[in-house]
């Protein structure tokens, strides 16, 4: 599986650390409803296709992306940073 | 017999009766010498392949070892058999066929002891059950301790095990070598073996078996087993509760319906609106080339990411992680068996020289704490049984039992009780994390 991380180019993923369901939201601090906070800490998407995941470019520049991978083909649809780089990087790069 | 055409002698020895009484039969010595006359040419089909009637008392979604021991002690035990388990595929050739077999019960929790050591006692004699041999082997599994922090929690295990009367008993290197003789003790190893927890009366089953077995003794209870039969859809009615399923053989109407699909879990509950706390994973296994009998239990190691047993057919049969990533595909990385590999060769020098012969994948449901979730969900009717992840083989015929018992009653046996899917909310969680990282 290859990765194109917006800041190195084509990697194999072996260089990358995998971070799980990139659509969790964490509630506001104050936020008490337990059902919500659950939902944050255990539920997760696992959809059959396409999903959206977090990256860790450990053995490159270091940058957290999110990408857009279909679980059953491994196909990437899209590759975006995270992070204080995210705007510059995202505006000439797109992706995939 | 010498003279007599085959096929005379079959109908001499069975007038008129083909099929029907067949798959009634029961297997024992005397129907096996009647066939071996005819060269084993006229076994009849062991289950029937039916169409889906328009509706059922219960559906259950999966045609898994679980699923088909649900629908077996749901008719033997409850006499509930106005049943369909509606199977995608073919029975069985999900993670019940894709599995490297190791059946064992000496987990950290009371919680899981009671469920795991309930489908220990149904092992024993599974096969008198069933009438079918599921190949139960008692061989022993020892699990290796590799690094002081392997060693505490094993002997933590041990502990707790032996004070909830569940067998586990701790061993030296030197030990684990004489009930293991192929294994390397020898300090200068990157992780020496210091010491294994072993539990005697764990070991292998065959899974195919399992599975056929559960499925021929369901079948003789008029449960009707669907095949190529995808569930698409679950409808429910005005009140919320499930109505039936749609399915890609039409509408089947259910008055309940026990989800019990694996790695497909999540899609399933999906359809049904229920937000579930699993991820599906790739996890591999391999076997060897066949050689004669050198290996005499089935060793574990959760820290070097390997464990290893020997068929009856003589291939080994090694299980190794999962991916880091989650994925439907049945495939996983080739890094993840190739490491695995590694850490054989250095435990087992012997073996540095064997050819491998097949690798392949499943897709594995894996919950937050590593322990399944069996009961009701927040939907009427719909009730669930997953996320037995990387471990659930060796659970089937009991938590087909206590599943059974759940779906019949309404209300779960008291082994399974803990086992909710509120218990992501309460936070009453079943961590068996540290005990199954990779393992099973
Ligand atoms: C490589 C590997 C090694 C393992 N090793 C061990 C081990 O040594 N010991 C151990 O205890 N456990 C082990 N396990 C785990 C074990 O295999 C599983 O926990 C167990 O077999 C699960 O059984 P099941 O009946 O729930 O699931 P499955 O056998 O996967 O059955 C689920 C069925 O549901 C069907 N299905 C899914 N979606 C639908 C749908 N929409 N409509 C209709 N049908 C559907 C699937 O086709 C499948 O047949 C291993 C797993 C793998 C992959
Ligand atoms: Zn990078």
């Amino acid at each position: 599986m290859l990765i194109h991380c917006p800041a190195c180019g084509p990697r194999s993923h072996h260089e990358f650390t995998y971070g799980g369901d990139a659509t969790i939201v964490r509630p506001a601090p104050d936020d008490t409803d337990i059902a919500r906070w659950q939902a944050f800490v255990y539920d997760r998407e696992n959809p059959r296709g396409d999903h959206q995941e977090l990256w860790h470019h450990v053995f490159g520049c270091r940058h957290w992306l999110k990408v857009t991978r279909n679980v059953t083909t491994h196909d990437i649809s899209a590759v975006e940073l995270l992070g204080p780089h995210a705007k510059d990087a995202n505006a000439g790069e797109a992706g995939r | 017999m010498p003279g007599v055409p085959k096929r005379r002698l079959d109908l001499w020895l069975r007038p008129g009766k083909k099929g029907r009484q067949r798959q009634m039969s029961r297997f024992n010595f005397w129907e096996l010498a009647k066939n071996a006359l005819s060269a084993h040419e006229n076994w009849g089909r062991q289950w029937r392949a039916p169409e889906p009637k328009g509706e059922y008392d219960v559906v259950i979604i999966g045609a898994g070892g679980h699923g088909l021991a649900t629908a077996y002690y749901l008719a033997k035990e409850h006499g509930v058999t106005n049943v369909a388990v509606l199977e995608k595929g073919w029975l069985g050739g999900g993670n019940t066929g894709r599995n490297t077999t190791i059946v064992r019960s000496n987990y950290l929790w009371e919680e899981s002891e009671g469920l795991y050591d309930h489908a220990m006692d149904l092992w024993q004699n599974l096969s008198q059950e069933l009438n079918y041999n599921v190949m139960y082997s008692a061989r022993g599994v020892m699990m290796l301790a590799h690094t002081i922090h392997d060693v505490q929690v094993f002997k933590r295990h041990v502990y707790a095990n032996r004070l909830a009367g569940v067998q586990n008993e701790w061993l030296t290197a030197e030990e684990a070598k004489e009930y293991c003789p192929p294994l390397n003790i020898s300090k200068n190893m990157r992780y020496p073996v210091l010491g294994a927890a072993l539990q005697r009366k764990a070991g292998v089953a065959r899974h195919d078996a399992v599975a056929w077995g559960y499925a021929r003794g369901a079948d003789k209870y008029g449960v009707d087993i669907i095949q190529n039969c995808a569930v698409t859809g679950i409808r429910r009615g005005a009140d919320g509760a499930v109505e039936g399923v749609e399915t890609s053989r039409g509408f089947i109407r259910a008055k309940k319906i026990g989800v019990v699909a694996a790695g497909h879990t999540t899609t399933v509950m999906d359809m049904a609106g229920v937000r579930m706390p699993l991820e599906s994973y790739p996890l591999q296994a391999l076997v060897s080339e066949p050689v004669k009998p050198c290996f005499p239990c089935v060793v574990m190691s959760n820290t070097i990411h390997a464990y290893m047993s020997q068929s009856d057919k003589g291939e080994l049969v090694i299980g190794a992680g999962t991916d880091q990533y989650i994925s439907y595909s049945q495939t996983g990385g080739l890094q993840i068996p190739a490491h695995t590999i590694e850490a054989i060769c250095e435990l087992f020098p012997m073996f540095r020289r064997m050819r491998m012969l097949r690798n392949w994948g499943g897709t594995v449901d894996v919950t937050p704490d590593r322990s399944p979730i069996i009961g009701k969900t927040p939907v009427p009717g719909l009730f669930v049984n997953c996320g037995w992840g990387t471990g659930g083989f060796k659970a089937t015929p009991g938590s087909g039992h206590v599943f059974a018992h759940t779906l019949a009653k309404g209300e779960p046996h008291p082994i399974n009780a803990p086992f909710t899917l509120d218990r992501y909310r309460t936070g009453r969680l079943i961590d068996e994390a540290a005990a199954a990282a990779v393992a099973h």
